[in-house]
């Protein structure tokens, strides 16, 4: 029973949250937040982690023809997703404080009904009803960048919208097909289907244009940049810290267990595409100059390399994915956050026109720095042993590819501290002149996403003991 | 003693943490010597406990070896945070919190009136945690913790002054051009991790040992170890950060940029003996590549005019010889030069700190001259750091530098001898023309400069002479053969050197003989360049020429052979170029212009389909009759 609260207290907060009104609303929406984190953290002391059969689950008919099941399941994998959801929620929106957001009513509760879709998509374990929670959490992430957005969000979120909805149609037809096979929708049905490898590659075809287009992988990604941009920046933070995490999770849950020859076959090219993200990403972030056009691209060479390591198929690669997926989501919220307070201090997110800010803002400074460092992965920072076990992973596949991969830790560290030196080293100009350092909400924003930093760099383990079982099946099931 | 590790022994970590974070969180807070103080304790309190564990290792323990906690573990493969009190990281970890302290106290009376005093301190000590992390680390991993944090800590320092950008830009370029190194020590790292299973070094040499891996595999581990170690310690072709990084303060030059940082390559060689012993090859490759960065570095450095700059090509120039004595399998005698060259190096650079101090900020030593009478300690120690590196008798460094020359000729490399001599001779004619130039002679600087000129204060002499001492004694440890004293840096290092049976024979001596007239001529060689840099400007006053003067060969080694340049056109700008056209031809006009071509395709498309819906049900009809006819048709034919 436990699991459907994650499903209605964010939907019951986003009506109240709603109701509240605009001068209420950031506040009520961020009691909720904290409530639901709350929540969750009574799960994760709850669940076991060390048999991936146990989980917590809830389970019911909701269809009986086609046979569809409201079934939520949480094993360890679900665990860290949901942690990562419900702990960067709350942190978005005490993000928001010191904002002025018109209509903040409904952008607060559209966070909130945002929040229980992923949640949903996390905790699905029977096909239909993770599909209804993935379409789901497209609709309030539309409306947030198309009303909330840039004066040109217009045409780039249509594009975002029908991009990524044309990808999302592919899994209905697959997983149709699967129910007429399977006359099931549920996870463990899928799981023990035997299909042909002609019916397996039409299945993973459709699935991972779904998955590529929402993750995304080269050259499915060019609804990202211009959506990252447009987007009022939490909307960016839920787009880039959360929801991308959702293809890369279904990947994992959804695709390699139901047809491993498929991705098998499809394994070197798959590879390859990753890659070029990497290298293609990390390329196009050196010369940037928009900050958030910059994290966009910087945020393509991180996710390639996190596909690159699920499909390397190995128990570093896998594992690693699941650690990098937590530390962008914390790097990533935490550079956009920065980004955001130059932009509401100065007008701007050109680098042209910054520069100087450490003389007038130390403690931002230290905040924003310490998010490059783990993003650059320092060692003993967060971005470090994903990063590691990342390309281990891919290495282990193909040592050259491995190579190739590595390079984004010497472009990463260009395009980073390119952009740092830019916009905070160096003289002051008018523009920055009189920059303010941080509010105390802007301080309590940061704290966490530092401490994060810091604490899974040193202590990875906590993460990766929760999912091992849990990835030990899913690879048993996807190298059969 | 393995598995047992002793509280006290955390404490040469701690110490240097601690004193990081207080001077992070509330240095500001702080009165100046307090900060400064506390900064310099926590350097010297490592020094003082690792003074015990020497002291135990020379009465017969042999190592102190544990690991603490597991810090990540995936399908078999497990790193631990582990560390190793061992004779080599001992001997190490006596050389940093050593000559740090001494630094750190310097430090106090040169960064005196900086408004970013306690940040500075801050830096420093992070700085010497994380290099004692690099050097206590009982595996690969732990060690690349430690070698990525100096890397940032040196990114920092660099770029410590940071309103200006081109401090900046020289910071960024140390990172990156290190973090070229630190993909190849990675990779290195992952083909050792799964070919052995494990990064603890004593693991992987009892696996060695017990059942070697291919050579392949061995030499490309130990060449990728080595693409690390030429990042880190400024080897062609990763070396031109180095000179750059003088843009920090004059004691982190000294600290970071001579004394520790930068021979952390040659400590992870030395500590990977056992691997590069069994891959001759790459043995090959670090002595070429050595010797020709020490040549290299030597040739630049008789024409630099900036006395950190001379001092910067210099280290290069050392770290070369080092990376020479690993090159021949001399590993004890590459870190016998390692440690002397701290005490000379490090000394040399706060002397020029201490010039740079009373110039009021100027480094051109063309601007310089007869400052010796108002700065008598600093000349002093200047002088004995001038010996020492020169290879002057008795100073230090002639009984290092005489040992790797004796190694490469004992090996029978009679070139890379015959090199290593004419290294050994351009330093003594560089350091003497700095010297001269700076010391004698008449001052050539602006009439303001010669009413400011002034002895420093007390915290900076001092640590300037106790490093005078050790670069004048710090060589007696080692005594060639002939003196029939034992080697008592050698020997103290026996334990951690991994001898090959098969190279046991190949242990020829040289006669005595040889090896006086290896020293004579060494000796002589570079008696022989002091005689020149006297004549020229001490005699001869001669004063190096303005920048634009120069032409043919003297102007391009003046211009440091135009790598800088060449690195920018063959990679920098190439690297931006192809950034522009990937973001505005591939992605923009190809990738998202297929995208938005399938939109159109939809779009006209529907249009086409929408003609079709005309309304009129005779054209439906007719439609229906068609389809239905083709459909039958198409049936009729299959049967």
């Amino acid at each position: 029973m436990i699991a459907i609260t994650l499903l209605i207290l964010p939907a019951v907060a986003a009506i109240i949250t709603w109701l509240s009104g605009n001068k209420w609303a950031n506040r009520v929406s961020l009691l909720a937040a904290l409530s639901t984190f709350v929540v969750t953290a009574k799960i994760f002391l709850d669940l076991r982690y060390d048999d991936a059969v146990q989980v917590i689950s809830y389970s019911a008919l909701w269809i009986d023809r086609p046979l569809i099941y409201f079934n939520l399941q949480i094993d360890g994998l679900a665990m860290v997703m949901l942690g990562l959801t419900n702990f960067l929620v709350p942190i978005i929106v005490l993000s928001g404080i010191g904002a002025t957001v018109n209509n903040s009513k409904t952008f607060y509760a559209l966070i909130m009904v945002m929040q229980a879709a992923l949640n949903g998509v996390f905790m699905a374990s029977d096909g239909f009803l993770y599909y209804i929670f993935w379409e789901l959490a497209l609709i309030p992430i539309y409306f947030i960048a198309l009303l909330w957005g840039a004066d040109d969000s217009r045409k780039i979120t249509f594009k975002f919208f029908l991009y990524t909805l044309a990808g999302s149609l592919f899994m209905l037809l697959a997983f149709i097909f699967l129910y007429l096979r399977a006359r099931d929708f549920t996870i463990d049905t899928l799981y023990n289907l035997s299909l042909s490898p002609t019916e397996q590659i039409y299945v993973f075809l459709a699935f991972f244009v779904a998955f590529a287009v929402k993750i995304p992988i080269f050259p499915f990604h060019t609804w990202q940049p211009d959506t990252y941009t447009a987007s009022p920046t939490q909307g960016t933070m839920l787009l880039s810290g959360i929801m991308l995490k959702m293809g890369l999770y279904s990947l994992l849950r959804w695709l390699l267990p139901i047809v491993p020859f498929a991705v098998q076959y499809a394994m070197p090219v798959v590879m390859v595409l990753a890659i070029i993200g990497v290298v293609y990403g990390s390329w196009i972030a050196i010369q940037q100059n928009n900050i958030k056009r910059l994290f966009a691209y910087s945020s393509l060479a991180h996710v390639g390399l996190i596909a690159a390591g699920i499909f390397s198929l190995t128990h570093m690669g896998l594992t690693g994915s699941v650690v990098q997926m937590v530390s962008h989501g914390v790097n990533v919220v935490g550079l956009f956050f920065a980004a955001e307070i130059i932009f509401r201090r100065t007008g701007t997110y050109e680098l042209g026109s910054l520069g100087g800010i450490r003389n007038v803002a130390p403690a931002f400074h230290t905040y924003f720095f310490i998010m490059l460092l783990g993003s650059v992965a320092l060692p003993l920072t967060n971005g470090f042993v994903g990063e590691f076990m990342l390309l281990f992973g891919v290495w282990q596949y193909n040592s050259i590819i491995g190579l190739i991969a590595g390079t984004t830790i010497i472009l990463g560290a260009v395009y980073l501290l390119r952009m740092f030196q830019r916009a905070m080293l160096g003289q002051n100009n008018v523009v920055t002149e009189g920059f303010k350092d941080l509010t105390v909400a802007e301080h309590l924003t940061f704290l966490p996403l530092v401490f994060l930093v810091f604490f899974l760099g040193i202590f990875p383990n906590p993460i990766i003991n929760m999912v091992r079982p849990v990835i030990e099946n899913i690879l048993s099931l996807a190298t059969k | 003693m393995p598995g047992f590790f002793p509280n006290m022994y955390y404490g040469i970590l701690l110490a240097p943490l601690l004193g990081f974070v207080i001077n992070a969180l509330l240095g500001r807070k702080l009165p100046k010597p307090l900060s400064g103080g506390l900064s310099t304790l926590a350097v010297f309190i490592p020094f003082l406990i690792t003074c015990l564990v020497f002291i135990d290792l020379t009465q017969g323990l042999q190592m102190i070896n544990a690991n603490l906690y597991n810090w990540f573990s995936v399908g078999g493969y497990r790193v631990n945070y582990g560390f190793l009190l061992d004779h080599l990281s001992v001997i190490m970890i006596l050389i940093i919190t050593g000559v740090g302290t001494l630094i750190h106290l310097y430090s106090m009376g040169y960064m005196h009136d900086d408004e970013k005093y306690s940040t500075y301190f801050s830096y420093l000590n992070l700085f010497v945690f994380f290099m004692l992390m690099l050097v206590m680390s009982n595996n690969y991993l732990g060690m690349f913790i430690g070698w990525e944090g100096v890397g940032l800590s040196s990114y920092l320092l660099i770029g410590f002054w940071f309103k200006n950008q081109n401090y900046n830009d020289a910071a960024k370029k140390a990172f990156i051009m290190n973090r070229v190194g630190d993909l190849g020590f990675l990779l290195g790292i992952f083909f050792l991790f799964f070919y052995v299973g494990t990064l603890e070094y004593h693991s992987v040499n009892k696996f060695l040992q017990v059942s070697p891996l291919p050579t392949e595999i061995v030499t490309i581990i130990a060449l990728l170890f080595f693409v690390g170690a030429m990042g880190k310690s400024a080897q062609i072709p990763l070396f031109t950060w180095l000179p750059d990084a003088m843009a920090g303060p004059t004691p982190v030059s000294a600290l970071i940029h001579a004394a520790t940082m930068v021979t952390a390559g040659i400590y992870m060689i030395i500590r990977s003996n056992l691997l590069y012993s069994l891959a001759p090859i790459a043995l090959e490759v670090v002595a070429i590549v050595g010797i020709a960065t020490a040549l290299y570095a030597a040739i630049v450095g008789l024409m630099q005019n900036d006395i950190k700059k001379v001092l910067a090509y210099s280290t290069v120039s050392q770290l070369g010889l080092m990376f020479l004595a690993l090159g021949v399998g001399a590993y004890t005698t590459a870190l016998f030069h390692v440690m002397t060259h701290a005490f000379f190096k490090a000394l040399l650079f706060l002397g020029a700190g201490s010039v740079i101090h009373a110039m009021s900020g100027e480094q051109d030593i063309r601007k310089m001259g007869g400052l010796r009478k108002a700065l008598p300690i600093t000349f002093a120690t200047f002088l004995i750091g001038s010996l020492a590196i020169s290879g002057i008798p008795p100073f230090s460094g002639f009984f290092s530098k005489d040992e790797i020359l004796a190694k490469a000729f004992e090996q029978h490399q009679y070139v890379l001898w015959g090199l290593g001599v004419a290294v050994s001779m351009m330093t003594a004619f560089y350091m003497f023309r700095l010297l001269f130039l700076t010391f004698s002679g008449d001052f050539r600087g602006t009439s303001e400069q010669k009413h400011h000129l002034h002895e420093s204060p007390l915290t900076m002499t001092i640590p300037l002479m106790v490093l005078a001492v050790l670069a004048t004694v710090g060589g007696f440890v080692g005594l060639p053969h002939v003196f029939h004293i034992p080697h008592y840096f050698n020997e103290f290092l026996d334990p951690v050197i991994y001898e090959l049976s098969s190279n046991a024979t190949d242990h020829a001596h040289l006669s005595v003989s040889t090896e006086w007239m290896l020293m004579g001529i060494a000796v002589a060689g570079a008696l022989i360049s002091i005689g020149i840099a006297y004549s020229m400007y001490v005699k001869g006053k001669q004063v190096p020429a303005e920048d634009h003067q120069y032409s043919g060969l003297g102007k391009v080694i003046y211009n440091k052979m135009y790598i800088d340049e060449i690195y920018n056109t063959l990679f920098v700008k190439p690297v931006q170029k192809v950034s522009e056209i990937l973001y505005k031809i591939v992605d923009q006009i190809l990738v998202d212009g297929v995208v938005n071509l399938t939109a159109r395709f939809t779009m006209i498309s529907g249009n086409i389909i929408r003609t079709i819906q005309t309304g009129q049900s005779a054209f439906y009809i007719l439609a229906m009759v068609l389809t239905l006819v083709f459909i039958l048709g198409y049936f009729l034919i299959l049967q």
